[in-house]
């Protein structure tokens, strides 16, 4: 990198990458969503339909308590645009067109067997 | 035991055809020759220091451009012999099968190791440059993606001569390329080139889309970008997210052929549609991946040879995006014959249709720009004008596909064959090329040839419409792609003849393009001034060559055109004659690296030892990868200092005012 005067590198806003503790708070919350649906599956204690919708509450969860304690979604530098939710929310966006544009187009592809 | 081994050779090479055995040949004596040169003439260091280990994105981005047309010339000499066969009725020149290869590796290094490096070779060479930055944001990771890349390119062509090539089309459709139907390595081979070299586009998407948010000069805001940094931009924004289906959907064809999945076969509750519909959701957004980058360039060479501003820059900034958005709703409609249903045909028509509307209104701006502008024919310009009339056929032809009804006729004829070859020849190459020919005097210090050029310039010009235009007749009279040759009956002979002779008139240009820069190289006139074409924008205000560390100041930006703004106002004598004298700084330089090359390599050994199945190897070529990985994870190079005094000699030498 050549013109960096370390700023651009961010080793002096470690504030705006977490704290320790936050780093933990995030660790035990991961843990706590992936044990659940264990323990639930594991010890066949639902049917199969709730089951499925545990596993798919907890797998959300999963995913916002990543995004905010390990993937700095909050993170922004000085006035910049918040780049992450920009490139977060086209994500999301994307992996929608994809999932239910194929569930779609290879529904009605099944008309024809 | 000999028995063995010669069982063995005759699997192994590609045997039995006086074409491939020619190409072994030459192949062989051209590696002779370069191995012979190098240690002869003592540049086996040279090599290294300077070009295999850069980090350099100037020189990253010449090899990739050299790169590219090594496949342009693989690519056209396939396009040649597919020509070939189809010139005459009944013709016996490439057996079916060979005939099958060939318009496989034709379109595959056409799109993946033709567009996608020449592209990945001018955003190297002039976004950083564009930007005012003094490399890309991850020099080391940019070294890295372009050997990545060309291991991946160098893997796949090495199909031709060993195993066999693929053969099931450029997109390698289940279940023709499942292991029922394709037992030799051919397709193993396609499946890891592609990759390979898949992580280093992705990885090249990440830099460059890092690159233009955060190392701008200061004051240039996004809306004061040049408009070839923006089309990069959206370029990134579709290849980081385009990528990882490609990535996927070829990882689960590699699971079939290899552990013996069934996701795409037709037994086991496989679905080789579900294949074509994944597929495209990266093949579509990647056209559109090679052809932004061609609108960008002729944005910036339309308003420098027109000498005025850019028309409608917020325009064509909101069209750009509108695309690059757009074009991921998109895919089905390079299926509406699968029979997904009316409405899912429909949908897909429209959003094709409405792609239409932003790419009008560029071309609007383009004219726009041109209109009363003082416009001056130089090369780069020449092909700006030719793109605009083959573009709107080509996108007119585009929207009579998108009738999801009338497609049932066109789809998969050679009016399909021709649309295409029309945007990506009319677009995408003649883009690349006027890209080629403006910043070639800032990669390498002078310019090309005009006469030579001009020569090449006709002959693309005239073969290309000569090969194209009965291509879209043919298609109408019924004609299929991929056939490997017909009957007199079909009354198709007369126009194929025609067409034939078009591809070769490009194979000439191709020749006249190739004399052209020996000859300019040879007879070059240096430049002096570092702005040949009176251009706009940052990259001209440094000299031609640009000096390894680009800006010894970081210039600041305060307007679109910063240059032609500057030189307004110089004319103006707003600005006094000379600047006071610039005080220098040491400037921080990142170090070369060979771990990207090897890294590579191992990933090339891990990727052969899989297409042949042979275990031992792919695991010895992923545990050098994982050591590369270690190795550089160890690295605590901070790199170097260009030191003041170094840097105001090296200025001083070359703005000549020593």
């Amino acid at each position: 990198m050549a013109n960096h005067s370390n700023h651009s590198h961010g080793h002096d806003e470690a504030h705006a990458h977490g704290s320790l503790k936050s780093y933990i708070i995030g660790f035990i919350l991961s843990i706590i969503l992936t044990i659940i649906p264990l323990v639930v599956v594991m010890n066949h204690m639902m049917d199969p339909i709730p089951t499925i919708f545990v596993i798919m509450i907890t797998a959300i969860l999963q995913f916002v308590v990543q995004l905010f304690f390990f993937m700095h979604v909050r993170e922004r530098q000085g006035n910049q645009p918040r780049w992450n939710v920009m490139a977060l929310i086209f994500g999301l966006a994307i992996v929608l067109v994809v999932v239910s544009g194929s569930i779609w187009i290879m529904t009605y592809n099944g008309v024809g067997y | 035991m000999l028995e063995n081994i010669k069982q063995f050779a005759s699997e192994f090479f590609v045997t039995g055809d006086p074409l491939i055995y020619g190409a072994d040949v030459s192949i062989a004596l051209v590696t002779i020759a370069i191995f012979a040169g190098l240690t002869y003439f003592k540049k086996w260091k040279w090599l290294w220091r300077n070009w295999l280990t850069t980090v350099d994105h100037k020189k990253i981005g010449i090899m990739y451009i050299l790169a590219a047309i090594i496949m342009m010339f693989r690519g056209g000499v396939d396009a040649l012999m597919m020509r070939t066969q189809l010139a005459i009725p009944n013709f016996e020149f490439l057996h079916p099968e060979h005939y099958n290869q060939v318009f496989t590796t034709h379109g595959v290094v056409m799109i993946l190791f033709m567009a996608m490096p020449f592209m990945f070779g001018l955003f190297n060479v002039v976004v950083p440059l564009q930007i005012g930055a003094r490399d890309v944001a991850f020099p080391y990771l940019n070294s890295l993606s372009f050997w990545l890349f060309f291991l991946g390119a160098m893997l796949f062509n090495l199909s031709f001569v060993i195993g066999g090539s693929p053969d099931a089309g450029w997109l390698s459709y289940p279940p023709l390329s499942e292991l029922q139907f394709n037992p030799g390595p051919g397709q193993n081979f396609y499946i890891w080139g592609i990759q390979i070299s898949g992580i280093g586009s992705l990885a090249t998407g990440i830099n460059f889309l890092v690159t233009i948010i955060k190392m701008r000069a200061p004051g240039m805001t996004m809306m004061k970008m040049p408009m070839f940094t923006w089309s990069v931009f959206a370029t990134c924004v579709i290849i980081i997210f385009a990528f990882p289906i490609l990535t996927v959907t070829l990882a689960l064809l590699f699971l079939d052929r290899f552990a013996g999945g069934h996701f795409f076969t037709l037994d086991g509750g496989g679905n080789p549609m579900m294949y074509i519909n994944l597929i495209w959701m990266w093949g579509h957004p990647e056209v559109y991946i090679v052809i932004l980058p061609a609108f960008g360039i002729f944005s910036e060479v339309v308003s420098v040879f027109s000498r005025k501003k850019l028309f409608g820059y917020t325009s064509m900034v909101f069209a750009m995006m509108i695309i690059a958005f757009v074009s991921f709703f998109t895919w089905a409609h390079h299926f509406f014959t699968m029979g997904s249903g009316a409405d899912v045909n429909a949908f897909f028509a429209i959003s094709t249709m409405l792609i239409a509307i932003p790419t009008g209104v560029k071309i609007f701006n383009w004219l726009f720009t041109m209109y009363r502008g003082r416009i001056r024919f130089d090369l780069p310009m020449l092909w700006t004008v030719a793109f605009i009339p083959a573009f709107i056929v080509g996108g007119m032809t585009g929207v009579l596909l998108a009738v999801a009804p009338a497609d049932f006729q066109y789809h998969n004829s050679y009016f399909l064959i021709a649309h295409f070859h029309q945007v990506l020849i009319g677009g995408v190459v003649f883009g690349y090329f006027a890209g080629m020919y403006y910043w070639w005097p800032k990669m390498f210090g002078f310019k090309l040839n005009e006469t030579l050029g001009r020569w090449s310039f006709w002959f693309w010009n005239i073969g290309f419409y000569v090969c194209f235009m009965p291509q879209y007749l043919l298609g109408l009279m019924g004609m299929t792609r991929r056939v490997s040759t017909f009957d007199w009956d079909t009354g198709w002979g007369p126009l194929n003849v025609v067409s034939t002779v078009g591809a070769y008139l490009m194979g000439i240009a191709f020749i006249f393009q190739a004399i052209q820069i020996a000859y300019s190289f040879k007879y070059r006139e240096k430049d002096t001034t570092g702005d040949i074409w009176d251009a706009h924008t940052l990259e001209w205000t440094i000299p031609s060559p640009a000096p390894e560390y680009n800006f010894a100041i970081t210039p600041v930006v305060d307007s679109r055109d910063p240059l032609w703004v500057e030189k307004q106002r110089r004319a103006a004598g707003k600005l006094p004659k000379k600047d006071a004298k610039p005080k220098y700084e040491p400037i921080h330089m990142p170090s070369n690296s060979g771990i990207p090359i090897v890294f590579s390599t191992f990933f090339f050994i891990a990727g052969f030892g899989f297409t042949f199945h042979w275990v031992w190897m792919a695991v010895l070529g992923l545990a050098g990868v994982l050591a590369c990985l270690v190795a550089r994870s160890m690295n605590d190079d901070e790199g170097f200092y260009i030191p003041a005094e170094e840097v105001e000699k090296t200025e001083a030498s070359l703005r000549g005012t020593l």
